[in-house]
């Protein structure tokens, strides 16, 4: 591991190999009745949000802390921020009260990747813009891991917004490096014109998408991000690129299904479907703090 | 650096009589096996712990308990160790340790460290009773105030030689050897 976490982009499969072997025994601590070890003791960790979040913020800040380093949240909208102190500054001033990792989202893509090169403290990138969210990405990952035993030879699909996702390129990226062959689908408006190139293979009809499919990744209508209207109505899309139960039974018996969160419920997939047993929605949400507490160690560990 | 054999200091047979003269200690010590379960350090002490319960359980026909400690989170090196490396190791330990009388075991008893950690960790786990100490081989260089309850053999070595403990269940065959660094 370097210094930082940016993207998958970059990084290596025997990396991400690394990391998800790693968080299974950090998700063993998690199972405990006391839930904390002393690994990190004397490390610290900001969190610093230029955007909404709830579970990778409060991810990050528990996953810190079972591991005993002292975690701190800046909320960007009552901070210095506000006054007008530019990333940099912010950043200079986290690092000289000596912190040892930020975590950043940021609403403009390599926003993570300045702030790296410009302090000596560990980068971890939670969300920039429309380009990754490489944690994301890894828990997916290691959900998928969990479900099927392995990467290589699967079949995955992401579906829904990819435009507007950081989600499906980071999970694009890291897929692909461990083997899986990755589909997209959703409205051609919302298909970005390059994704081919990332190595994923556009599907144009939802049966094909669903054909031999081990796993289903439905992404969020990023209903923040888009400008005018790239399709009709939420209705519309619900008919027409929303999971349900009807829809599935052209799928494999055992397809499994991951949702990043926030869900729009009963838009890009129904409630019946989060419900069922092959959804894992929140098991990705306790895979992602012991994906973080891995990456939390590795990197601490690689800075030395 | 290359490391030479120096000398053998147990055998396959001298291994099994250690271990079965440590199993008889422990009941002998416990009076019985109530309320008594066996922990072994990740690597080898877990095999070393199996073995053990096994003895035990032959000679006083009671099945006890093992379970497996991986220190590997509660290190206090952490800032010198394998850089960047993970860890695929985790503790397995099925069973409730609050108010047992624990025996944690171990191949090597060197500065302490490891049982410390192991402490450590173990107390994550519940409050046992009571904690003793069971090891293969102590080589002596405490670090920190620990002593072994049980001891298969004491080995005065020096801090440029190694204690190569090698098991069947790991590496094929029983055997302890010393051994010393050499440059290449």
């Amino acid at each position: 591991m370097g210094k930082d976490l940016l993207g998958l982009e970059h990084a290596t499969a025997e990396e991400i190999e690394g990391i998800l072997v790693t968080a299974e025994a950090m998700k063993e601590v998690l199972g405990r009745d006391i839930k904390k070890v002393p690994t990190l003791r004397g490390k610290s960790m900001v969190c610093l949000f230029y955007e909404p979040s709830t579970r990778t913020r409060t991810s990050f800040e528990l996953a810190g802390k079972y591991l005993s380093m002292d975690t701190v949240n800046i909320a960007v909208n009552t901070s210095s921020v506000a006054k007008g102190e530019c990333l940099i500054d912010t950043g200079k001033t986290i690092e000289a009260m000596g912190v040892d990792v930020v975590v950043i989202r940021h609403g403009s893509a390599g926003a993570p990747h300045f702030l790296a090169q410009n302090i000596s403290a560990a980068v971890i990138n939670a969300g920039d813009g429309q380009h990754e969210h490489p944690t994301q990405a890894l828990l997916d990952m290691f959900s998928i891991l969990e479900a099927k035993g392995r990467l290589d030879n699967l079949e995955v699909a992401v579906i829904g917004d990819i435009m507007y996702s950081r989600v499906a390129r980071s999970n694009i990226w890291g897929l692909c490096k461990m083997g899986a062959t990755v589909k997209v689908f959703g409205p051609p408006t919302l298909i970005p014109p390059d994704i081919e190139k990332m190595g994923a293979h556009v599907c144009t009809t939802f049966d094909e998408a669903l054909e031999g499919t081990d796993v289903i990744n439905v992404l969020r209508i990023q209903r923040e991000r888009q400008g005018s209207a790239l399709f009709p109505s939420l209705r519309e899309y619900a008919m027409l690129y929303g999971v349900n139960e009807k829809r599935l039974q052209k799928a494999k018996k055992d397809v499994l299904i991951l949702h990043p969160g926030p869900v729009n419920r009963g838009i890009e997939i129904s409630p019946e479907v989060m419900e069922s047993g092959r959804a894992v929605i929140t098991e990705q949400v306790t895979n992602g703090v012991a994906v973080r507490m891995a990456l939390l160690y590795l990197l601490i560990q690689g800075g030395n | 650096m290359a490391v030479k054999e120096k000398a053998v200091i147990m055998s396959s047979e001298k291994l099994s009589r250690s271990l079965r003269r440590i199993a008889h200690e422990i009941i002998e010590r416990n009076s019985g096996t109530d309320n008594l379960v066996l922990i072994g350090i990740r690597s080898r002490g877990v095999p070393l712990a199996t073995r053990l319960a096994n003895h035990i359980s032959q000679i006083e026909g009671q099945a006890l308990p093992v379970g497996i400690l991986d220190i590997t989170l509660h290190r206090d090196d952490i800032d010198t160790f394998q850089e960047g490396k993970g860890t695929e190791s985790k503790s397995h330990i099925p069973f409730s340790v609050e108010g047992r009388r624990v025996v944690l075991v171990d191949d090597v008893l060197y500065t302490g460290r490891t049982v410390r950690a192991a402490l450590d960790a173990l107390l994550d786990y519940g409050r046992p009773s009571e904690v003793q100490l069971a090891v293969l081989i102590d080589r002596g260089h405490r670090e920190i105030p620990i002593r072994a309850d049980y001891v298969g053999k004491n080995v005065p070595t020096s801090r440029a030689e190694v204690i190569s403990v090698k098991v069947t269940e790991i590496d094929g065959q029983d055997r302890v050897t010393i051994e010393e660094r050499v440059p290449d």
